[in-house]
């Protein structure tokens, strides 16, 4: 059995209270840091550990929080970002409704540690009844002395609330988060200044996911040298996953970093294997944004070693063979798929996601979305796949914050590992058209067909 | 969403107004707009699950800035809705992961049985169908939000008991 630090205590009953929670040894890492270590001492523990962020950009942490302006002068506030909303992404989801106090815990060591009196977690509003539970922890957690003046005597105080979103997958870009808590339209900021600089009112800020934020108190209870053992190379510590699709055991799982990709996918303690026991046919290991592999680059790469559940291993070959672990959203996909609908299906979810303020991002993810919706239809013309190929490079690395990047690199990726799926739908429409939703040839099939053009 | 010209009872009455205050003072007494987004999920509970611009007006004097500034964010987020829907409002996710697993059919199938299309509301009011973007509990697909709720892995047989419920009252949506 695989070892857990997140999801450790997540199966005991009324884990949800205070009062369990506590018994189970909750807020010890509150009180060490507090009583028995200096702001800065928690800092490099943190660093020590080699977490990185777990919202999927990966940065590490620590360092990060180093970069907190405390000459200022200004309050410092630390804004947790659970505005969950990647597509094939819900695994913080799962740490907020059934360990609200383990999110609590460690905001309250992360602010102590950041010199924030003022701090705040950002969740998505439709997690409205996600929302309510931590609401209630929060009240729990204010009533027993963890938040509040003077906590444990220590002369700290820290407020802790919790803030909802609106429906805007936008607003998990922390610029662009940080604007929503300002009571904006959630349009992502130009950057410098970083929000470690300028980031909530002007204050220096630290926006960090709810996975990051629940790493905090293992660290500090059996610190961050024990933490870097766990893992592989620069991937420390354990990750949640979220994994869907078309597998036996789809749910959230917590392994360590380094498990083979094959064992995840296969093994019973984890995904079961496929669905039905059809053919896997495609994967994309770390949310919508992520580079989908197809089947021969999923548990291989492309020089033929083992692909890991890591950032390393995962991004290994770059975008031509390799992907990234991104937040974890596993997303598995079977013969059936067609990846061309799915594609488009993507590009619709970008282009309504788009805050609109920057053009190639505003206008390219539309176009996108309409040129995917006429080849997946049957409707396509011969040089839109090299119109599709030619918006999303004209998209990528344009545009003020990751989304454009987000909303280009599936595309680029599906064609360039699928290409000759887009081809048939172009060059056969007949075969396309009445199809029920998502319905594919087999894309050995397809291949051979554009190949030798029989159809 | 369209913006609508039906008019709406305001109604800011004790109760809401305790709870506006309460969330106010989770932000600094000078930035009383943070609170922004928080009130109007209030409000909109409140106030039938819609927002119309006199209300948007109110919600811009409570928090003592200016209309526009509450028409923009109301726009901007999708939750927020600017004309009447139905008194259940079933919210598909339609994107990849639930997607794969049957969310489109399934949706097609509420719609003809509700007798809508989606975005429609039904002409008594009950309910209203639409397709939304990833709802985040891609693991347990396909789903639907109702209310303040997730109704996951969902089917056909499922989705014939919600409705039912709905009809006899037996939903909570907040």
């Amino acid at each position: 059995m695989a070892r857990k630090i997140l999801l450790e205590h997540a199966n005991i009953p009324g884990i949800k209270t205070y009062e369990v929670y506590r018994q189970n040894g909750g807020y010890r890492s509150v009180e060490k840091a507090i009583k028995s270590m200096t702001p800065d001492e928690v800092v490099e523990e943190v660093k020590t550990s080699g977490l990185r962020g777990r919202g999927g950009a990966g940065f590490p942490t620590g360092m990060k929080w180093s970069f907190i302006d405390k000459k200022s002068g200004k309050p410092r506030h630390l804004v947790c970002n659970a505005d969950e909303s990647e597509p094939g992404t819900f695994k913080d989801r799962f740490l907020m409704e059934y360990i609200p106090h383990l999110l609590i815990e460690g905001m309250i060591t992360s602010s102590y540690a950041l010199g924030c009196n003022l701090s705040y977690i950002y969740i998505r509003g439709e997690y409205m009844w996600v929302y309510r539970i931590l609401e209630n922890a929060i009240k729990e957690a204010y009533a027993a002395g963890w938040l509040g003046k003077n906590i444990l005597g220590s002369g700290y105080d820290l407020d802790l609330h919790v803030h909802c979103g609106a429906g805007a997958y936008i607003c998990g870009e922390e610029t662009a988060l940080i604007e929503s808590l300002e009571g904006k339209r959630g349009n992502p900021r130009i950057k410098p200044p970083f929000p470690a600089v300028s980031g909530l009112w002007a204050n220096p800020t630290v926006v960090n996911n709810v996975e990051s934020i629940a790493a905090v108190p293992w660290i500090v209870n059996n610190t961050g040298e024990e933490y870097a053992k766990i893992g592989i190379g620069r991937s420390t510590g354990t990750k949640l996953i979220s994994a869907s699709g078309h597998i036996k055991n789809p749910g959230v799982y917590e392994i360590e970093l380094g498990l083979s990709v094959d064992e995840f996918m296969n093994s019973d303690e984890y995904l079961g294997g496929m669905m039905d026991d059809r053919p896997l046919k495609a994967l994309v290991p770390g949310g919508s944004s992520v580079p989908i592999l197809p089947a021969h680059l999923i548990y291989k790469n492309a020089e033929g070693g083992d692909r890991l559940m890591s950032y390393e291993s995962l991004s290994e070959g770059g975008f031509q063979s390799g992907s990234m672990l991104g937040s974890g959203g596993f997303i598995v996909y079977n013969d059936t798929t067609c990846i061309v609908r799915n594609t488009w299906n993507f590009s619709r979810f970008y282009h309504h996601e788009s805050c609109g303020q920057c053009s190639p991002c505003r206008e390219g993810t539309g176009w996108m979305e309409k040129v995917l919706h006429r080849i997946e239809t049957g409707h396509g013309r011969e040089e839109d796949i090299e119109l599709l190929w030619d918006i999303q490079r004209k998209i990528e690395g344009n545009t003020i914050c990751p989304l454009g990047d987000a909303a280009a690199w599936p595309v680029a990726a599906a064609i360039r590992h699928f290409r000759e799926e887009f081809e048939y739908h172009v060059r056969f429409p007949e075969k396309v058209k009445n199809r029920d939703h998502f319905v594919a040839e087999p894309f050995d099939k397809v291949r051979h067909l554009v190949a030798k053009q029989e159809i | 969403m369209e913006i609508s010209n039906a008019k709406q009872v305001i109604n800011i009455d004790a109760k809401l107004t305790e709870r506006i205050n309460e969330l106010l003072s989770h932000y600094p007494a000078d930035k009383k707009k943070s609170a922004l987004l928080p009130v109007l999920h209030e409000v909109q509970d409140a106030h039938d699950n819609w927002l119309s611009i006199e209300l948007q007006d109110k919600v811009a004097e409570i928090l003592e800035i200016k209309p526009i500034e509450v028409y923009e964010v109301v726009s901007f987020y999708t939750m927020f809705n600017q004309k009447p829907i139905g008194k259940y409002m079933f919210e598909f996710c339609r994107t990849s992961c639930c997607a794969i697993r049957g969310a489109e059919n399934l949706m097609d199938y509420t719609c003809e049985k509700l007798g809508i299309k989606e975005g429609e509301t039904t002409p008594d009011g009950m309910f209203t169908v639409v397709g939304v973007e990833c709802l985040g509990a891609c693991g347990y697909a396909p789903m639907m939000q109702l209310g303040d709720y997730y109704k996951e892995h969902l089917t056909k047989e499922k989705v014939d008991e919600i409705i039912e419920d709905c009809r006899n009252g037996k939903v909570n949506l907040h």
